[in-house]
C-alpha cells in the first residue's frame, strides 16, 4: 500500500479519518496546533480529543483572489463541528451562493494532494456537503 | 478620577500616492503638521511614540526625530498591525497621564500604494519530500488547503459568521454598506478616492472574496497622521485660543483578544471591540447613545457590520436593522464613517488609529467644512488589529 502523510499532524488518517485536538485537561479549551500551556485556563495538561466528522458551516467565503500560486477559486469554510470550530476548505460543490449556504450540513472529507519523491502522498482534508436526500433510503 | 489628557494639535496628510514623498517625509509632515495646529515646537515634547507596521525595525521614531528635532526624549516605537496607531497615541497618553511628560506626540505613517494583498504571501512550491514542521506539523503551505488567509477572505467570513448568527446578511447589504462610505468620501478632500459609487458598480466590480468586491476592501495607499497630547494642568495655561480647540480625550482604552471557542481557526475581532467598548463608555461616564459621530474599522465592508453591533451602537443582533434604518449615513442619528472609511480615505495602516481621532476631532473643533456633523459634541474612534489588538476613543468637545 502506498504510504501516505496527512498535510497536518491534526488529521488522523486510517479508515476513519478525522482531526483531533489537543484539549486542555483542566478546561476542555481545544487547540489543532501545539500550545506552551493552554490560552483559556493557562493549564499545561493536554488530553487527544477526537473531533465529530460532520458539522454545519457557520461562515464561509469563496476566494477569487488569492496570493501567487493558490489556485482560485475555492471556497474556504468556518464549520461547527458538534461545538468544535473547525477551519477548512468546502469541497466537492460548486463554489458560488447558490450552493454554499450558512448552516449547511458537511462532513469530513480527505484528499490526495501530490506524492513525493519517496513515492508517499500527502493527504488534505475538506468539509463536503451532505446530501440531505442520502439518509432517506436507509431510513 | 484623574485629570484628563487633551489633544493639543492633530493633523493628517492626504491619503494617496505620494511617490516623491518617503515614510520619513510623511512622517515629517504630519508631526510638523500637528505641532503647529497645537501652538507648540517640537521642543516642548517630553515623549515620542511612533508606528510604522512595513518599516517597524528601522525606528521610525528616531529617524523623524533626525527630521524635526533631535532632543533625546524617550522614543517608543510601537506596532499592534492595524491598532499601530491608536497604540502610539495611547502610548504618549499613558506617558502624560502617569505624570512623565507634559507634552507628547504620537506618529502613524505607512507606504502602501500598490501593495496588493498584505497577507498569505506567494506559496512556495511544495517540496520534494514531505516533511512534517512547525506548530501543526504541516507538511506544505496550507493557505488555500486548509481555509484562506487572506484579509478579504478572514473579515468576509467575520461578517458571514454573524449573519449565521443573526440572519439579514446578503452580498447585497454588504455592498450597501460600502455604497454609503463611498458616497461620504466625496466630502473629503483627504481622502485616497472620493468617487461616489452605485451599488451596481460595487457589486459588478472584481470579487476579491465573496462578499468583498475590491471596492468593499480597504485601500492601500500612503499617509501619515500625527497628534500633539497635553496634560489637563498644563493645557489649563494656554492661551484662550488653545484650550477652545483642544480636544478632550474621555476614554482611552486598548484591549487584546481573550480566549474564546474557535479563534484559533477565525479571529474574534468582536470580544476584544466588546471590552474595548465597554470600559470606553464607562471612562467616559456616557453610552452610546450620546454619540454624535463613530469612526470605526471598515477595513472591509464585511467588518464594519459586525462592528456596530460590538460598539453597542444597536442592541445584540440588531446591526442589519440598524444599517437598514439609515441611521449610520451621515444624515442619519448615528453617522458611521463620515470620512469615507478606509473602504475610500484608504488605510495606511500605521496612520489608520491617529487619522480616525483627527476626522472626529476635526468635526468637535467645527472645522470638518462640508461634511461637518452640525453640533457634533462626542465622537468615537476605533480600530482593530489582527492579531488582535483593539484600539477605543472617545473625545469630547472642549467646554472652553
Amino acid at each position: 500500500m502506498t504510504n501516505q502523510i496527512p498535510l497536518v499532524d491534526y488529521l488522523v488518517l486510517g479508515d476513519e479519518p478525522h482531526l483531533v485536538a489537543n484539549e486542555c485537561t483542566a478546561c476542555g479549551a481545544r487547540f489543532f496546533d501545539r500550545r506552551n500551556a493552554c490560552a483559556s485556563c493557562s493549564g499545561t495538561e493536554f488530553a487527544k480529543a477526537a473531533i465529530d466528522t460532520t458539522g454545519v458551516v457557520k461562515a464561509f467565503t469563496i476566494v477569487s483572489f488569492a496570493a501567487p500560486g493558490v489556485p482560485v477559486p475555492f471556497v474556504a469554510g468556518f464549520v461547527d463541528c458538534g461545538g468544535t470550530s473547525v477551519r477548512g476548505n468546502i469541497v466537492n460543490v460548486e463554489p458560488d451562493d447558490q450552493h454554499v449556504t450558512l448552516g449547511m450540513p458537511v462532513r469530513l472529507t480527505t484528499s490526495v494532494m501530490g506524492t513525493d519523491e519517496a513515492g508517499t502522498e500527502a493527504v488534505t482534508f475538506g468539509f463536503e456537503p451532505i446530501d440531505p436526500t442520502e439518509g432517506e433510503a436507509a431510513a | 478620577m484623574s485629570d484628563p489628557v487633551w489633544i493639543l494639535g492633530i493633523h493628517m496628510t492626504k491619503f494617496g500616492k505620494h511617490p516623491d514623498l518617503d515614510t520619513v517625509d510623511l512622517a515629517a509632515e504630519a508631526a510638523l503638521g500637528a505641532l503647529a495646529d497645537g501652538g507648540v515646537t517640537m521642543a516642548q515634547m517630553g515623549v515620542l511614540a511612533a508606528g510604522n507596521l512595513m518599516g517597524a525595525a528601522a525606528g521610525i521614531g528616531q529617524q523623524l526625530q533626525k527630521q524635526i528635532g533631535q532632543t533625546g526624549i524617550p522614543v517608543y516605537n510601537v506596532t499592534n498591525a492595524c491598532a499601530t496607531g491608536a497604540t502610539a497615541l495611547r502610548t504618549a497618553i499613558m506617558a502624560v497621564k502617569a505624570g512623565e511628560a507634559d507634552y507628547g506626540l504620537a506618529v502613524g505613517v505607512e507606504k502602501l500604494s500598490g501593495a496588493g494583498l498584505l497577507s498569505g504571501g506567494a506559496r512556495r512550491p511544495d517540496s520534494d519530500t514531505w516533511q512534517p514542521s512547525g506548530r501543526y506539523g504541516s507538511v506544505a503551505p496550507v493557505d488555500g488547503r486548509i481555509g484562506t488567509e487572506i484579509m478579504p477572505g478572514v473579515f468576509a467570513q467575520i461578517g458571514m459568521e454573524y449573519g449565521h448568527k443573526y440572519g439579514g446578511t446578503s452580498f447585497e447589504l454588504f455592498a450597501r454598506i460600502s455604497e454609503k462610505n463611498h458616497a461620504h468620501s466625496v466630502l473629503n478632500p483627504l481622502a485616497a478616492y472620493t468617487k461616489k459609487m452605485s451599488l451596481e458598480q460595487i457589486m459588478g466590480d472584481v470579487m476579491i472574496a465573496y462578499p468583498n468586491t475590491r471596492p468593499m476592501c480597504s485601500a492601500n495607499c500612503d499617509g501619515a497622521a500625527a497628534a500633539v497630547v497635553v496634560s489637563d494642568a498644563v493645557l489649563k495655561t494656554l492661551s484662550l485660543e488653545q484650550q477652545r480647540r483642544a480636544v478632550k480625550v474621555s476614554a482611552s482604552v486598548l484591549t487584546s483578544d481573550p480566549y474564546t471557542e474557535g479563534c484559533q481557526v477565525l479571529p474574534d475581532v468582536n470580544t476584544l471591540t466588546r471590552n474595548a467598548a465597554a470600559t470606553a463608555y464607562e471612562q467616559a461616564g456616557i453610552g452610546p447613545e450620546d454619540l454624535d459621530l463613530v469612526e470605526l474599522h471598515d477595513c472591509f465592508a464585511t467588518a464594519e457590520l459586525v462592528h456596530y453591533d460590538n460598539l453597542g451602537l444597536c442592541e445584540p443582533g440588531g446591526a442589519v436593522d440598524l444599517f437598514n434604518s439609515g441611521a449610520t449615513w451621515r444624515d442619519g442619528a448615528m453617522p458611521v464613517n463620515v470620512s469615507g472609511g478606509l473602504e475610500s480615505k484608504g488605510h495606511p495602516i500605521a496612520a489608520t488609529g491617529i487619522a480616525n481621532i483627527w476626522e472626529v476631532c476635526h468635526h468637535l473643533r467645527g472645522e470638518a467644512g462640508d461634511r461637518q456633523i452640525e453640533g457634533a459634541k462626542v465622537g468615537l474612534a476605533h480600530v482593530i488589529g489582527l492579531g488582535s489588538a483593539c484600539g477605543v476613543h472617545i473625545l469630547e468637545k472642549s467646554a472652553a
